[in-house]
């Protein structure tokens, strides 16, 4: 058998298997060790114990208010994001730079600030506190804002997944469309949505996943009232601060497992689509 | 692409723009840049004194140099390690490459207090590797400044990965051959060659890890151990404000915190104009 010759822009082997070995070292103790230790940690005492502290009543409904959470802010930057998109890459107008600009924005935000600017607003010494309080509204402190700081540090993913896949994407089917008569809501259901599901789908999975794991932000605003306004995060940090362990990490390792299956749907969604999707949050 | 020349000179209007930049800016007015005024309007109730006095405080300043310098020592360490991992999804086949690759974006999926809590279990005295450290090198990392700096790695790690990784895939293969052809060895080629196309993409990432890292709240509360004047981030400090109802402090912490990470990512930019410039 004949070696055949290497490329001049092939590594030497030992190279590139130092450089794999390296790579995988770092990978497993950056990245598999933490994730390892969070399953690990909720096992320590059994199955039993860890299944106890998920189906406690304050765990429950910590899982409930997560939901509910997600269940509101998700579809609300969901629809956002599409007009945002379509207004973008569809339509002429000046300064959209600046609005793709402002809309990636919260990104570059510390999430206790996002939490912060609610509390200013409505705080009991926020802008607004007053007016609320003689008019017995309350936002701080409960669903909404909680609501409002989710969708504050979950803003950007689903519009900045479809801009750029638009705007490379061109509008000649949408052209087409409407040179046939077909109306906007037609145009978008019928002929845009198509072209994007894929991109859409992950920019909501990623939204979701931020959304439901979100702790800095709802940290803020939450007041952390047990049964109450108690997200999983949440849950997660007056356990461990409470030096319950195993059941902060069996709650954790639900979050965990949150997070593999994102990654996976992403994964699974960028081969189907044969594209990247970026997911820089 | 949407046609020839000609098309896209007459591309048409498509309609719904009224209703679409409506929504938009009523989503975008509504939750972000209200809120963010208020933010920037708060404040100033102290006064410049007022809140030059904020910032000045002890505890304030070491926060300012623990975020600050917790951060860039994190991106730092972060870079080659992230500029490893895409050099080797790029460039080699191997089994597992596709798991590799979806891994690093681990650090943007599992949310944040579940990392944080996490590094503390494997760092603190009896973790995975907390335990090893102490014993072999006498280290300490959980509960001090250095707890910051790890948890910070994690989190910058994919960001620099991230944005070298386009740029590496998308390099021209010709000069590295040309290279090759004027007798260079495959080490000096990557080293003359390679790594400094990537120098701006790698700073990229660096910023952009970095800033994430400055605003970083969720790993790191629980691994820094949060002494005051020691291991204190400043978004903790903006919570102890909130907590003591100085919201105008806080707010004036917030503020001048987003400022200076502005400026230096501004910084960052123009030095990547300049090695821009210095190259063919």
């Amino acid at each position: 058998m004949t070696a055949r010759p290497r490329a001049a822009t092939a590594d030497p082997p030992w190279l590139a298997g130092l450089l794999i070995g390296a790579a995988l070292a770092v990978a497993g103790v950056v990245l598999v060790l933490p994730l390892a230790a969070v399953f690990t940690e909720s096992l320590r005492r059994g199955w039993e114990v860890a299944w106890e502290a998920i189906i406690e009543p304050d765990a429950v409904s910590a899982m409930q208010l997560t939901l509910l959470v997600a269940a509101i802010a998700v579809p609300v930057n969901t629809l956002g994001g599409i007009a945002a998109a379509w207004a973008i890459a569809r339509c002429d107008f000046p300064g959209r730079r600046l609005l793709v600009t402002l809309i990636e924005l919260p990104f570059s935000v510390s999430p206790v600030i996002s939490g912060l600017v609610y509390v200013l607003l409505f705080g009991a010494q926020g802008y607004f506190g007053p007016w609320l309080a003689a008019h017995d509204i309350q936002i701080l402190f409960a669903l909404p804002g909680l609501v409002l700081a989710t969708i504050f540090v979950t803003f950007p993913f689903v519009a900045r997944t479809l801009i750029p896949l638009m705007q490379e994407q061109g509008q000649a089917e949408e052209e087409a469309a409407l040179t046939l008569g077909a109306n906007t809501w037609q145009i978008l259901w019928h002929v845009t949505l198509p072209k994007i599901r894929w991109a859409l789908l992950a920019g909501i999975l990623l939204c979701n996943a931020r959304a439901m794991g979100e702790f800095g932000a709802v940290a803020v605003v939450s007041g952390h009232i047990r049964g109450q306004t108690n997200t999983m995060p949440l849950h997660v940090e007056i356990l461990y601060n409470e030096y319950m362990f195993v059941g902060a990490f069996a709650v954790a390792s639900l979050l965990a497992l949150l997070g593999l299956i994102t990654l996976g749907a992403k994964t699974a969604l960028e081969i189907l689509s044969r594209s990247r999707m970026g997911s820089h949050a | 692409m949407s046609g020839t020349a000609l098309f896209r000179l007459r591309r048409q209007a498509l309609p719904g723009r009224g209703l679409a930049l409506g929504v938009t800016l009523v989503w975008l007015g509504g939750f972000i840049l209200i809120p963010l005024a208020a933010l920037a309007l708060r404040p100033w109730e102290k006064g410049l004194g007022g809140i030059w006095a904020v910032l000045t405080e002890p505890r304030v300043l070491a926060g300012f140099r623990l975020s600050f310098g917790a951060s860039a020592l994190a991106a730092l360490i972060a870079a080659p390690l992230g500029l490893l991992l895409a050099w080797v999804i790029t460039r080699y086949e191997f089994p597992g490459r596709r798991a590799l690759d979806a891994l690093i974006d681990l650090p943007f999926a599992l949310p944040t207090a579940v990392a944080g809590l996490a590094m503390t279990a494997i760092f603190a005295n009896n973790g995975w590797l907390g335990e090893p450290l102490a014993a072999w090198f006498g280290w300490t990392v959980a509960f001090r400044p250095a707890g910051v700096v790890v948890a910070l790695v994690f989190v910058a790690l994919p960001f620099i990965a991230r944005t070298v990784e386009p740029v590496l895939r998308d390099l021209p293969r010709e000069t590295e051959e040309a290279a090759a052809t004027l007798g260079a060895t495959r080490v000096q080629t990557i080293a003359r060659v390679v790594l400094p196309a990537l120098a701006p993409a790698l700073l990229t990432g660096f910023g952009l890890g970095f800033a994430r890292a400055v605003g970083e709240y969720g790993s790191v509360i629980f691994i820094a151990g949060n002494m005051p004047m020691v291991s204190e981030i400043l978004p903790l400090l903006i919570v102890v404000k909130l907590e003591q109802f100085d919201y105008a402090g806080a707010a004036a912490i917030g503020l001048a915190m987003l400022l200076l990470a502005f400026v230096i990512l501004l910084g960052l930019n123009l030095l990547q104009l300049l090695l821009r410039r210095g190259q063919p």
